[in-house]
């Protein structure tokens, strides 16, 4: 079959994928906007709200056979839920550890690199020695059935609930920053964070709500890629890393920058791997990566936190 | 005694830039802080709101002293502190730039943007306006409104008049006075020493991080190294 024949099933997939990305990146953005630091353990954020939730809906998983219905709703929400918390904890724990000691000797740029990775390898060979070094899977929370066909596509459920879900944090997020006056603090800390104290705001306050709000939202993406692939200690780098792209992709520090970068990524990934090759897709991603870098290094909306509002 | 500021010594790792300085502002009153680029002025006001740390000495703000309050919380005693060079928040809004001023306390803000558009009828044009693209007055006129929205009781202004045409600086000291008359103190640090004498009440000459004069407006207005210094004026006897 040729590429225009699966144009729209490739869409949808690529939408899906991309829409995970999207989640992740927003993590990368928000801290790299209100603390100019790419935050390069956020991959592992990712990978243990990914464990939390899968264990989570795995507990409460009944005996025998594909729950539906109403179970299915609360298996799903349970694991999102969970994987959110545990996000937002490792990210808390993150920055508590790895971060604010750094921040409070002025430590240089360098060190927070190090730092990250230091965090991030941490965090991987703790999950390989309590999760095991194999995939983890999630069994099915519901009957994965086309749901309708769009211009001859097949719609899962399971795309849909991703796609959902996701939209929803990302529709969320943007509301949360562009309407709140906790928004308006976390974009003033961005725009100049000494004004910011000036204007009676606490800066540790929203660096902490910055990480937290990341980590939510990292760690339910966490559970949604687990419902759809599976875990593992190491799940976290390509993703992670791919997320990193999406928002360099949008503008690094910019929220809306970061969920189109990551629709589009998974629409290149996806109709690329079709071109191509389907083991070329990751290859596909990291030449965007560098094509930006050398093209258009500020990203396709800018870096600003304040601009995406 | 509203503000007061005793043997204040503030470095910058190995540099000192305040050598125990002292100065009091009083509730009501316009004090004016004269001096030369890198005399001080801007680092005693951003030690004032809690940017900088003294190395020693001691600030007071209504008798108690602030070394233990957070910076961001001095907005919430009632001190505005308009920096140097505006800075406005440049990616927002002139409403969301006001709003920000008001982030503390948002119950009376709907009372505050109006006061703050009748003092700068301008803002209100501008509104909808991304503050970046503003012009330097236009976003003085925001800077000094933004500060106005949290009802301060002393405002910290850093060289208002900055890069200004001589209309909008006559404009914004006009404003000073008037934002005075309803009772708040303002500490006005300026180059424009001619200007600042002529609403404040009081004023300090600083040289090298120290008060090497005060007095009223009146007395360093006849004060020949203010005139000399600060006034340009050229006090060789002309043949």
């Amino acid at each position: 079959m040729g590429f225009f024949d699966q144009f729209w099933q490739l869409t949808i997939d690529g939408l899906m994928v991309g829409s995970l990305y999207a989640v992740i990146a927003l993590g990368y953005t928000l801290v790299y906007g209100v603390l100019q630091l790419i935050n390069f353990a956020h991959s592992e954020v990712f990978m243990l709200g990914s464990f939390g939730g899968l264990f989570a809906a795995r507990a409460l998983l009944p005996d025998g056979g594909v729950p539906g219905g109403f179970q299915s709703v609360y298996l799903v929400a349970v694991g999102l839920a969970v994987g959110a918390l545990c996000g937002a904890l490792a990210a808390f724990t993150l920055e508590r550890v790895a971060y604010r000691p750094l921040r409070r000797r002025s430590a240089p740029r360098l060190a927070y690199l190090i730092s990250a990775i230091g965090a991030s390898l941490f965090a991987v060979n703790l999950a390989g020695k309590e999760f095991g070094r194999q995939n983890v899977d999630l069994p099915d929370l519901f009957h994965n059935d086309t749901v309708f066909t769009l211009f001859g596509a097949d719609v899962s459920t399971q795309s849909l609930v991703i796609f959902a879900v996701a939209i929803a944090m990302l529709v969320g997020l943007d509301r949360l920053v562009a309407g709140t006056r906790l928004g308006q603090g976390i974009r003033a800390v961005a725009q100049d964070a000494d004004t910011a104290v000036l204007m009676g705001v606490n800066v540790e306050r929203i660096i902490i709500v910055t990480f937290v709000v990341g980590g939510l939202l990292a760690g339910a993406g966490g559970f949604l890629y687990a419902m759809t692939f599976n875990a593992s200690y190491s799940m976290g780098f390509v993703p992670g890393v791919k997320a990193f792209t999406a928002a360099v992709l949008g503008g690094i520090g910019n929220v809306r920058g970061a969920m189109l970068g990551g629709l589009l990524l998974g629409l290149v990934e996806s109709y690329g791997g079709y071109l191509f090759q389907a083991s070329y897709k990751d290859v596909i991603a990291f030449l965007v990566l560098v094509a930006i870098l050398m093209i258009r290094p500020s990203g396709l909306l800018g870096e600003r936190l304040g601009r995406a509002a | 005694m509203l503000l007061s500021l005793t043997d204040v010594e503030v470095a910058y790792g190995a540099v000192t830039a305040l050598r125990g300085l002292s100065l009091e502002v009083d509730e009501g009153e316009i004090v004016t802080l004269l001096g030369a680029n890198g005399a001080g002025k801007t680092t005693t006001l951003r030690t004032i709101s809690g940017l900088l740390r003294p190395r020693a000495g001691e600030l007071r703000l209504d008798g108690r002293p602030l070394s233990t309050i957070p910076a961001h919380d001095l907005v919430a005693l009632g001190v505005s502190h308009v920096p140097e060079g505006r800075r406005v928040f440049p990616s927002m809004s002139v409403r969301e730039n006001l709003l920000m001023g008001a982030y503390r306390d948002r119950r009376h803000t709907r009372e505050d943007l109006d006061r703050v558009f009748a003092l700068f009828p301008r803002l209100s044009e501008r509104i909808g306006q991304v503050s970046g693209t503003l012009s330097g007055g236009e976003q003085q006129m925001l800077a000094i409104g933004r500060a106005l929205m949290s009802r301060p009781r002393l405002v910290l202004l850093d060289e208002p008049s900055m890069g200004l045409a001589p209309m909008v600086v006559q404009t914004i000291f006009e404003v000073i006075a008037e934002i005075n008359r309803d009772g708040v103190a303002v500490l006005l640090v300026e180059q424009n020493a001619a200007s600042a004498l002529r609403i404040a009440g009081r004023g300090y000459v600083l040289e090298t991080g120290e008060v090497v004069l005060s007095g009223t407006s009146a007395s360093l207005l006849s004060d020949d190294r203010v005139r000399q210094a600060y006034l340009g004026e050229d006090l060789t006897p002309t043949p």
